[in-house]
This record gives C-alpha cells, sequence and structure tokens, in this order.
C-alpha cells in the first residue's frame, strides 16, 4: 500500500555530524558493499572501467564551501542517503505500490518485485535519495541495511546499517529517533540537530548535526596600538646579523 | 528534468487524443457509420498511441498491471484506471454509433467526462511535484485540459470554437509561462536549506560526490533546455496559436485546415519539451546547478 502509515512505533534513521565527517566516502564503499551482495538487486555500474561510468549509489558524500561573512571559508562534507521521512512524498506517488514505509520501524523500502520503474518517486525526493538500477531497471534506496540491523547471525556490534558500522570517524550514528531517551535522540538534543530542506514538508527522520563554531584568531585589545613596541630594532645575534647583512647589500 | 521522447509523446498525443474523445462524447448530433469509424479511429490512436509510448519511459514495462492498484493515493495510478475508463466507455459508444448508428447520450457524456479528467489525472502527475516549483501550481492541469479541448476541437472539425480557443489557449500559456517564472524565483528551497549550513554563511558546492554523471544529474538535472527556452517559447506560440489561427481565418480549404493541425500538433510538441526541459528539480542544489 502506498498510503502513509499514521504512526509507526519507532523512528529508525541516522544523525550524521558534519562537524566530524572528513569526507573519506568509506561510507559510500561500504555500503555499495553491502548493498550489492546483499538484500535485493545488486547495485550495478554500467561502463565502470571505461570513459562514462555511472552506478547506482545509495549513499553519496557531497563538500561545500561555506563563506561566513569574516575569516577564511570553510569546508564541510555532507553524507547523504534516504532520510526515511514521515511524510515521505515518494511512497504516495508510487502507482504499484512497491513503495512503502513500515509501521514497526518508519523505514521506507521498495519492494523491487513490484517496481515497474517509472522513476516517479525519484522525482518527487527532493533529496535525490533514489536511483534508479541501471542493469535491473528498478528503483533503488537505501534500506538502513534492514539485513543487518534485525539479523541475529552478525556479532551484536555489527547489528548496525554498514555505513554507521565503517565510519572511522564517528560521523554516523543509528537508533530510534522517536525515543527521547535514545542515544541518538539526545545527541540531537544536544547539538541542535537539524532536518535537510524543512520547507519541502517531507518530515525527514535523519537529522544533520551542524558544525560547531570554528576557533576565531583572539581579539586584539582596543589599547594595543598605543602600546610601546616591544623591539623596534632586532638585538643580540639577530641585530648583528642584520647590520652585517646591511653592509653588505 | 530531462525531456524523455517517450514522455512528451505520451503528453502530447493521448492529450489530443483525449481531448478528441471528449468532443465526440460530448456532441449531441455525433458523427455515425463511415465517418464516425474514422474520427474514433484517429482519437483512438493518438489517445492509444500516447499511452503506450510511456511504457517505453518504464524500467520494468512487462509490470505495468500492477499500476492500477494504487489508486488511492497515486495520480500517475489514477490516470491509469481513468483512461482505461474512458477508452472502454468511449469504445461502447463507438462502437454503437459506428455499426448500429446508434447515439447512447449518456455513453458519450460519460467517456467525455472520463476523458477530461484522464486528461487532469495525467497533468497532476507533474503539478503534484512539489520538488519541481515550475509544475507545483495551477498551470500544469489548467494547460494540459486547454491544449486537449483545443486540439480537440481542432481534429473534430469545430472550427468556429478552435478560432475562439487558440486566442485563449495562446494568452493562458502566456500567463502561466510568467507564473512559472515566479513560482520558480519565490522557491523557499534553496541551497542553505538543502544542507543546512546557511547560518554559517554563504554556501557553494566544492566538490561533487564523483567526477561523472549519475542517474539523478541525467533525469533531474538538464540545463540545455533553459538556453534557448524564450526562443523555443516564441517559436511554439506561433505554430500552436498563431498560424493556425491565420490559416483558419482564410476561405476554408481542406489543405489549410490539415496544415492548421501539422501546426498546431508541431507547436504542442516544442511546448511540452520546454515544460520538461525549463523544469528545474530541487536536487540541483545539491549538486551546485
Amino acid at each position: 500500500m502506498t498510503t502513509l502509515p499514521t504512526h509507526t512505533e519507532k523512528s529508525l534513521g541516522l544523525v550524521i555530524d558534519l562537524d566530524t565527517c572528513v569526507g573519506c566516502h568509506a561510507c559510500v564503499t561500504a555500503c555499495k558493499g553491502w548493498n550489492t551482495e546483499n538484500y535485493g538487486a545488486p547495485l550495478a555500474d554500467t561502463d565502470a572501467y571505461g570513459a562514462n561510468p555511472v552506478g547506482s549509489f545509495l549513499n553519496r558524500v557531497h563538500s561545500y564551501e561555506v563563506q561566513p561573512e569574516t575569516g577564511p571559508a570553510q569546508l564541510y562534507h555532507m553524507p547523504k542517503s534516504c532520510l526515511h521521512c514521515a511524510d515521505a512524498p515518494c511512497v504516495t506517488v508510487c502507482p504499484t505500490g512497491a513503495s512503502y514505509k513500515r509501521v514497526e520501524d518508519g523505514i521506507v523500502l521498495v519492494n523491487e518485485s513490484d517496481c515497474i520503474g517509472c522513476g516517479l518517486c525519484a522525482w518527487a525526493c527532493p533529496y535525490g535519495a533514489r536511483e534508479m538500477d541501471p542493469s535491473e531497471g528498478v528503483m533503488k534506496k537505501c534500506t538502513l541495511c534492514v539485513d543487518r540491523i534485525y539479523n541475529e547471525n552478525l556479532p551484536e556490534e555489527d547489528r548496525q546499517p554498514a555505513c554507521v558500522r565503517t565510519c572511522p570517524a564517528g560521523a554516523r550514528h543509528f537508533g530510534d529517533l522517536s525515543d527521547p531517551e535514545s542515544d541518538v535522540s539526545k545527541l540531537v538534543a544536544d547539538r541542535g540537530g537539524i532536518e535537510l530542506m524543512p520547507e519541502q514538508g517531507t518530515a525527514p527522520v535523519n537529522r544533520y548535526l551542524p558544525p560547531r563554531p570554528r576557533d576565531k584568531a583572539p581579539e586584539m585589545d582596543v589599547l594595543a596600538p598605543f602600546l610601546e613596541p616591544v623591539a623596534e630594532e632586532p638585538t643580540g645575534f639577530l641585530g648583528w646579523l642584520d647590520r652585517t647583512l646591511s653592509k653588505v647589500s | 528534468m530531462h525531456p524523455a521522447p517517450s514522455i512528451i509523446i505520451f503528453t502530447v498525443l493521448s492529450g489530443m487524443g483525449f481531448g478528441m474523445l471528449a468532443f465526440l462524447g460530448f456532441d449531441i448530433d455525433a458523427p455515425t457509420g463511415w465517418a464516425a469509424f474514422w474520427f474514433f479511429l484517429i482519437a483512438f490512436a493518438l489517445a492509444v498511441g500516447g499511452l503506450l509510448s510511456s511504457t517505453f519511459h518504464l524500467g520494468r514495462p512487462e509490470r505495468f498491471l500492477k499500476a492500477f492498484s494504487q489508486w488511492r493515493s497515486s495520480w500517475l495510478s489514477r490516470e491509469g484506471v481513468l483512461a482505461v475508463a474512458a477508452l472502454l466507455t468511449m469504445g461502447l459508444y463507438a462502437f454503437l454509433l459506428v455499426f448500429f448508428e446508434t447515439q447512447v447520450s449518456f455513453l458519450g457524456f460519460l467517456g467525455g467526462g472520463l476523458s477530461l479528467v484522464t486528461v487532469f489525472a495525467t497533468s497532476m502527475i507533474y503539478a503534484q511535484m512539489k520538488t519541481v516549483p515550475r509544475w507545483h501550481n495551477w498551470t500544469a492541469p489548467v494547460m494540459f485540459l486547454a491544449f486537449a479541448l483545443t486540439g480537440g476541437a481542432l481534429l473534430t472539425g469545430n472550427v468556429w470554437l478552435v478560432k475562439i480557443l487558440l486566442p485563449i489557449l495562446a494568452i493562458l500559456q502566456v500567463i502561466s509561462w510568467f507564473d512559472q517564472d515566479r513560482h520558480e524565483a519565490s522557491s523557499e528551497t534553496n541551497i542553505e536549506t538543502a544542507t543546512g549550513l546557511g547560518d554559517i554563511g554563504t554556501v557553494r558546492s566544492f566538490e561533487a560526490p564523483h567526477t561523472g554523471d549519475n542517474y539523478l544529474t541525467r533525469e533531474m538535472v538538464f540545463r540545455i533546455g533553459r538556453k534557448h527556452a524564450l526562443t523555443l517559447k516564441v517559436i511554439s506560440i506561433v505554430l500552436f496559436a498563431v498560424l493556425p489561427l491565420v490559416l483558419l481565418l482564410l476561405p476554408f480549404h481542406h489543405m489549410l485546415a490539415i496544415l492548421a493541425v501539422l501546426s498546431h500538433l508541431a507547436g504542442v510538441f516544442i511546448q511540452r519539451w520546454v515544460f520538461f526541459a525549463e523544469a528545474r528539480h530541487v536536487v540541483g542544489l545539491y549538486y551546485g546547478r
């Protein structure tokens, strides 16, 4: 059914720390690896070693330069994948019922055997979270590694999305964002986590932690220009060097 | 947005076909026998041909039957259901007119109404997209219906009505182009809200996630169309409104009428190409274009 559930028992999602992400793309590789070998159609690449390689990915890392009013520009890396929106527009546009949001945990999934590959869900998503697989002709999207997080064949520490498990900087966190006592909810509350494109009305579950303020150059005292300079002329060895070299040149 | 030929052919031809079916359905003195046969053949060929063209856009066309299931929530599904209902109703209406020379007005009105609602559903597939500010407003439904009605009147030979509809269509089109510009310019979504980094300063895309293209940039970040949009708009309005009107105002001749139809059709194709090619999807903001 492509109508959205009125309530989900959990809201599983990711919290991504823009302050910590170093832009290494390890999450992209881990995601592609896990999701090619496990649930659903493999994430295909076409012309992989040719002039125009194109492939489907569920997670991509963008980099942005931000220029504050004063001071140097700042660089941030922003991994982007499905935000598992509460009011997911990609689900309601689906004509076949392939796209759905799970009541038990809020994960937005595609039933690939029902997908006709019309691409309308990708049009409806403002975040670019859905990509058509070039080989299978069905829509691919982040499953929040639904085949890892409940998988009792895996050691407990591996029961989280591949991107979170692999992140070497600890910039990615996974949990239930509907539970105010969960670690991820506390992190969002502490750091003032934000939604992407809130004006689109999608009510995304994933949150991004904004960068902490950067260190600034120390403020100068207003009286500093009136102070006696500490050393007008170099003294000691540097003074001798200065005088000697001045004579030569 | 990528102007996919299959979708342009679909919206232009099926819009015209359903517009023609609406006129045949609402005609209180509909043609019968062979005359009816040719009219309905053209109308069905356009409507069905357009619908078939749309399946070329699908990744898995063999599963198209599943698309009739989600009419409660999906405009694409509603469009499919309505199209089939309109074609079946009009098929029965046409069958009785062609072979029994009997007009069942009730069927005609029902089928004609369903045909117009089908065109409305097609337009809502685009108008519902909040991610494309140029589409997410009144212009898509009004223009799709206006084109269907004008094309239908033209192809069913309602010459006096076409002479009224063509100027109205041209005026509506100019207003809607300006209003689409306004909607795009006043969109609240920008690179600052997309990244959430706007509180720090001005945001600029520094590096894309990859050096090549991907499905998103090919499908939704199409930029060539915007460069020549104005020129194409002028050409299209001349072809779909001005030239047909001049040809129909000349002393009537069948050759002139055929030229008017062909000119209108060419103009609508260009109009629809611009409709897609000029539209910006907000995901382009993430890619800095």
